[in-house]
């Protein structure tokens, strides 16, 4: 089943093993050495590439994006950011007049990075460039570079014509090995495919090679089901690195890119559901108004190629302690919705999170969806990591508190980094129901943590920190009700 | 023409287009084998059994080598006194040390083989901390390096006031975007072309010669670019090289090898973690009359670097401080982790915030401000008067370094501390101002650079008006610190300041150049560029930068110790010069005017008052058969050193810098950002401003990290668990001041070093100090204690640190 995509401006056909990621194609297969492998964990931004399809052009990591995602996109590497004759894009220019690069090994990313976040019109650089590492400039003139190049007009290069791929896309047409590349099929020597075992398949309804991309949710559904060990790779965010890292097998795998009705964002009057699918930089655009704080936290939720690739429902669905979406979900008092074939069921959302590495989720179930109330005011969500961009949480202390009279009348309190699940703090909620909204309410109820945590030490934080820093979240959002403290964002020199 | 000019980066547009090309993406021909190392999961004990059956018969596994099976040396150590395996041969001294090589036809094949190993080892108890090796008396050499300036116990003794602590200063994993990497390609003869990502490609061609039992003049290493270096490719990159090398020799292809990220990270070494515990006698007015500081250096498991790191340690414990007597105690600690090796600064950064620690207490204890207690232990300024004068001549330095024997050693690298002996080193004669190594200090400007930038950054009106803030602020903290730089440069190995290049003018008037120097990113090789248009009178675009090449410029130094465009600066230089000195003879006689008149300005040869194009004054010489080929070569001079005693001008001059910083802390969960940061630095007479500004701005940066976010964690085993991006945080894009003032002093250098600039690799790090003390003053607002703030402060350490203050432990 070949993938088909545009490739700098040119339809491609390519035959690839499920888990050949598009970085090691390009570098290995296609000699366009542009793009390049920094971590290889989509930490550090080196392997950026613009990726264009119905919904728009984004920056994505192309060290863990596999090839069968890609179909149908239009791809667009650091050497098909300059024009067809060699034309600087804007943004090419103004990292050499700004002194943007000095070893240059991150600056393909760079470049990549702000040609999207300029053909997007977007002006956040510090956002847009968290998930570039430099190590070299210190940043400062990278961000003078952006500046500069702001208000260039976008060359009219950078628009991708999807239609190409119309004329591509039939079966056994392979346009690199037509223009004397290198062909498309990418099995040989330098390709160790058989270590993969991708293609002994299950002898079921698999595609040729072990991967199925189904179309539809109900298609999808009724696949998953007849195949319940399959892999389900939404933005492979996560099982990439299972790949790239952990060199594991994958197995039979169920590409859910064009799975288009597993998208999108319904925000009605009392309740908002999210389908699995969704991305999380598209979670960010609807929630930011809604939930200020909680938006802030997607913000510094790892970087803009993670939020564009990673989904709502693979950060649920993956059951990490550590993820940041559950604990603000938890305590906004989300519903999970579940599927099975044809079966649904709900189920709050704090109790899909059993135990460390296990979920109530049956063979063959997914997560279709997640839904939460319109409106919770008092939502504040706090995020504490050893760097503010893109790094892991610490602790993520989410807090909805409802008050009636000075009185505590709900709480709903979760944390991630604090247990092997994300957890709400259920002995600390009760040790404010019902009490005064004070600091001696809040100082009474910090004991509590101890009968809901038994925190673990790790490379990220100590047992006892985890602890001190669970309760000043506490202390913090007391604070942040009453409107006394400042955040160390606000602050200026 | 002016040498000065902010001109881009020599490869600038590569770097922006993506045809900027690194060790992974040359073209390898048919048939090269990627490569990849079996790692060691102990960090201590002996290899037991060790069953790779499996590993060969996996998938495109072409050749398994293991120690048994090197033809020669199996030693990448830089240090000529010490052997450091590249495959283990029974002893396991860390986890993630090398065991074996897996050559197959893909990269992934071959980590993908790696895996299938059963390798066996017999743990043995591993010493893994300061502590551990302390108790266990596990060190380098055979006692700690002492060295003194007077006697500072009776001065503590009968001081009126007496500071006594200790501090903890992590690591630091350098983090380079492209990782190690090499590439061997056999040559028709036996010989080896080795492409490697190295500042040291002397010795990789040392190191590779070695392994293949070859003479040097039978491996050619050529060095384009790096993608990164920060001294984490002086030595490391040893082992990839030679590892290429040997599976090239014994499979008869290409081989390249690259390390993943995580194995990049566990297996290398990283910037030297430190303990200084210090004690320290003060007047009324925080002057210190006596000072005596005990450094405890991790150096894991093989010497590598470390002896001159922690001489380079000691020697910076005084940073820009006159300490009337002093004590500098230094314990070269072996542990089994990775060997930590050179990291921008190379034990300097961590020598200086020892005694900036001592700065900071000094202040808390007499409730001044600190920038009062720096200026009152400054150096005095230098007065203009003695400029270029030194305690001893090149000659004594030649004298010296030939009285130490280079046998088997490697005499490009650094890895030896062997000092010189018997030179006349005594304290400056004249009674000028020393350094606790009896170095006279002529050039301090630190006095004048922080008047001026204490005024530029507002410091004093920012000072009250923290103060004022932190009282209305029972959450939030900020605080504020100005902190100096004075480092030293030269390479601390005397014979090491030297330098080589091969110029050639061809008859159209292009310009091809070559030197020992590397290009990591720093800018050198326009630098360099720069220097050779200027000599020649023409247009930098007509200075073709070549990459670097032991075939044309043999016997070079590895590019650190900032050293890079003062050496090769100054080589190139001389190279052009030779040519020019023929040309201006050649058309001086033809025009019958002085040779000493002739001028190359402006792209044209001026003499006797005529102006004729260059490139018809060299078709002319050509044809008047005139050599238009040269090399060029320079030595430091002024410089000697008695590493043993301590004692003599390890440095040619110093760089200084001073640095602002302004930063807030969140009292309940430790969390802080830098707010702002101005910066005065002294890059001489720069030879490219924005260069210059581009290493200080990333120097400072990279510092910063290493002293707030960047934390490498070990755990019990000795395992890295801090081994990929997710979990060790460089600083990113957000992290960088919102205020980032950079100013240069632009000064000349008071030496004569190329056109009077100063090195600006290293110097900047140091500024990031400022933030560590502008954390420490902000936990130090939070109660009447002072608040011991560790290094990195992360929020949990600084969480801590606001409970000390607080006076809770």
């Amino acid at each position: 089943m070949p993938v088909t995509f545009l490739l700098n401006g040119d339809p491609v056909s390519v035959d690839a093993p499920p888990t050949r990621t598009l970085l090691d194609w390009l570098r290995e297969t296609r000699g366009l050495t542009g793009t390049k492998e920094g971590c290889n964990e989509g930490d550090c931004g080196a392997c950026t590439v613009m990726v264009t399809d119905e919904r728009g052009a984004r920056a994505l990591n192309a060290c863990i994006l596999f090839l069968p995602q890609i179909d149908g996109k239009a791809i667009r590497t650091v050497e098909g950011i300059a024009g067809p004759d060699g034309m600087p894009h804007p943004v090419q220019r103004a990292m050499v007049e700004k002194h943007g690069s000095q070893c240059g090994f991150c600056t393909p990313g760079f470049v990549v990075s702000m040609a999207v976040g300029h053909k997007n019109g977007r002006r956040d650089h510090d956002d847009i460039l968290a998930g570039n590492l430099c190590r070299c400039t210190g940043y400062a003139p990278i961000i003078r570079a952006a500046e500069a190049a702001a208000e260039a007009e976008i060359p009219e290069w950078m628009e991708e014509d999807l239609s190409k791929l119309g004329h591509s896309a039939a079966p056994g047409t392979d346009d690199a090995a037509a223009k004397g590349g290198r062909p498309g099929a990418d099995w040989g020597e330098r390709d160790p495919v058989a270590g993969t075992g991708a293609a002994t398949g299950a002898g079921n309804a698999l595609a040729d090679h072990g991967w199925v991309r189904p179309g539809s949710v109900e298609e999808m559904a009724a696949w998953y089901e007849a195949n319940p060990d399959a892999t389900l790779v939404a933005g492979a965010t996560d099982v990439g690195l299972w790949v790239t890292k952990g060199l594991r097998d994958l197995g039979p795998v169920c590409f859910l890119a064009g799975v288009s009705d597993l998208r999108g964002i319904e925000i009605g009057d009392e309740e908002i559901l999210i389908r699995a699918m969704t991305p999380w930089a598209d979670v960010r655009e609807a929630l930011a108004p809604l939930f200020p704080s909680f938006g802030e936290m997607i913000r510094r939720f790892a970087s803009e190629q993670i939020r564009e690739a990673a989904t709502i429902g693979g950060n649920i669905a993956n059951g990490s302690p550590i993820g940041d979406g559950p604990p603000a979900l938890i305590a906004l008092g989300a519903t999970l919705h579940l599927r099975k074939g044809d079966v649904r069921r709900q189920i709050p959302l704090e109790q899909f999170f059993i135990e460390y590495g296990r979920q109530d989720r049956a063979p063959g179930e997914f997560v279709e969806a997640v839904s939460l109330p319109t409106r919770a005011r008092a939502l504040r969500c706090y995020k504490l990591s050893k760097r503010f961009d893109q790094d892991i949480s610490a602790v993520c202390g989410c807090f909805n508190v409802t008050l009636e009279g000075g009185e505590v009348r709900s709480a709903r309190i979760a944390f991630g980094g604090m247990a092997g699940t994300p957890k709400r703090a259920i002995a600390v909620e009760e040790a404010l129901l019902g009490r005064a909204w004070s600091e001696k309410t809040i100082a009474a109820a910090l004991p509590a943590f101890a009968e809901d945590f038994a925190p673990l030490s790790d490379m990220r934080a100590s047992a006892e920190y985890r602890m001190e820093a669970a309760r000043g979240m506490l202390r913090r959002y007391h604070a942040d009700l009453t409107g006394a403290a400042p955040s160390i964002f606000e602050v200026t020199s | 023409m002016s040498v000065t000019a902010s001109l881009p980066h020599d490869s600038a547009w590569l770097h922006v287009t993506g045809q900027a090309r690194y060790i992974d993406d040359i073209p390898a021909p048919a048939g090269a084998l990627h490569l990849a190392f079996g790692l060691s999961a102990v960090a201590a004990g002996r290899i037991a059994r060790m069953d790779l059956s499996a590993v060969r018969a996996a998938d495109g596994v072409v050749a398994v080598l293991t120690a048994e099976d090197l033809p020669a040396e199996n030693d990448v150590s830089p240090s000529p006194d010490f052997h450091e395996e590249m495959l283990s041969s029974g002893e396991v001294h860390y986890m993630g040390q090398p065991i074996f090589i897996v050559a197959a036809t893909s990269h992934l094949a071959a980590r993908r083989a790696v895996r299938l190993a059963e390798v066996e080892i017999e743990e043995s108890p591993a010493i893994l901390t300061i502590e551990d090796a302390i108790a266990a008396d596990r060190r380098f050499e055979d006692g700690p390096v002492i060295w003194t300036k007077g006697d500072p116990g009776p001065a503590i003794a009968s001081a009126a006031e007496v500071i006594e602590g200790s501090i903890r200063i992590g690591g630091q994993e350098h983090f380079y975007l492209e990782g190690q990497a090499a590439l061997a390609l056999p040559e028709e003869d036996g010989g080896v072309l080795v492409h490697s990502s190295t500042q040291h490609p002397t010795e990789i061609q040392h190191k590779v010669a070695e392994a293949l039992g070859l003479p040097m003049s039978d491996v050619r290493v050529e060095v384009r670019r790096m993608g990164g270096g920060f001294g984490g490719k002086e030595s490391q990159g040893n082992a990839l090289a030679v590892a290429c090398a040997v599976t090239a020799r014994a499979t008869g292809r290409p081989c390249r090898m690259r390390y993943d990220r995580d194995d990049d990270m566990v297996i290398t070494g990283k910037r030297h973690d430190f303990r200084i515990d210090y004690r320290a006698g003060i007047d009324a007015d925080g002057r210190i009359l006596g000072l005596e500081v005990e450094q405890f250096c991790r150096c894991g498991w093989s010497q590598d670097l470390s002896l001159p790191v922690a001489d380079r340690a000691m020697l910076h414990a005084d940073n820009a401080y006159n300490l009337p007597a002093a004590r500098i105690v230094s314990h070269r600690l072996r542990t089994n982790t990775q060997s930590a090796t050179a990291f921008r600064g190379f034990g300097g950064p961590q020598g200086m915030v020892g005694v900036e620690r001592v700065m900071d207490e000094i202040a808390h204890r007499l409730g001044r401000d600190p920038i009062e207690i720096r200026r009152a232990n400054y150096y005095e300024e230098a007065d203009g008067s003695d400029a270029g004068s030194g305690i001893a001549g090149t000659a004594a330095a030649e004298d010296a370094a030939r009285g130490h024997s280079l046998d088997h050693a490697d005499p490009a690298s650094r890895g030896s501390a062997s000092g010189t002996r018997g030179a006349d080193i005594r304290p400056d004669p004249r009674g000028h101002q020393t350094t606790p190594y009896a170095m006279p200090v002529e050039d301090f400007i630190l006095h004048a650079m922080t008047d001026r930038l204490a005024e530029t950054s507002g410091y004093a009106a920012r000072r009250a008006a923290i103060a004022e803030w932190n009282a209305a602020s029972p959450v939030l903290k900020k605080g504020i610190a100005l902190t100096p730089v004075k480092f030293g440069i030269s390479f601390t190995l005397t014979h090491l300041n030297q330098a080589g290049a091969l110029v050639h003018v061809y008859t159209d008037g292009s310009v091809r150049m070559n030197h020992g120097g590397t290009e990591m990113g720093q800018g050198l090789f326009r630098k360099v560029a720069q220097v050779a248009a200027s000599r020649f009178g023409v247009d930098a675009s007509r200075v073709k930068i070549t990459a670097t090449d032991t075939g044309k410029v043999p016997n070079t130094s590895a590019t650190a110790a900032s050293s890079g465009a003062d050496l090769n600066g100054m080589a190139v230089r001389a190279a052009c010069d030779a040519i020019r000195e023929r040309m201006a003879a050649f058309v001086a006689e033809r025009q019958q005017a002085d040779p000493a008149s002739v001028r190359f300005e402006d792209g044209h040869v001026h003499v006797g008052g005529e102006a004729y194009p260059w490139e018809d004054v060299v078709r002319d010489c050509y044809l008047a058969r005139i050599s238009l080929s040269a090399t060029g070569f320079y030595k430091t001079p002024k410089i000697v050193w008695d590493r043993v005693a301590g004692e003599g001008r390890p440095f040619f001059y110093f760089a200084y810098g001073a640095a602002v910083t302004e930063v807030v802390i969140d009292t309940l969960t430790g969390e802080n950002r830098i707010l702002g940061t101005d910066i005065l630095h002294d890059a001489g007479a720069s030879l490219n401003p924005a260069i210059d500004i581009g290493q200080i701005e990333g120097g400072f940066v990279q510092g910063a990290g290493w002293l707030t976010t960047e934390e490498l964690v070990w755990d019990e085993k000795g395992r890295l668990t801090t081994h990929a991006p997710s979990t060790y945080k460089i600083p990113a894009c957000s992290d960088r001041p919102r205020r980032f003032n950079v100013a240069l002093w632009d000064a000349p250098n008071r030496e004569e070093t190329i056109y009077r600039s100063k090195a600006v690799g290293e110097p900047p790090l140091m500024l990031g100090i400022s933030a560590l003390m502008a954390l420490s003053d902000a936990c130090a607002a939070c109660g009447p204690h002072y608040p011991n703030l560790d290094a990195p402060a992360t929020p949990e350490r600084v969480l801590a640190a606001v409970a000390r203050a607080r006076g809770a432990g």
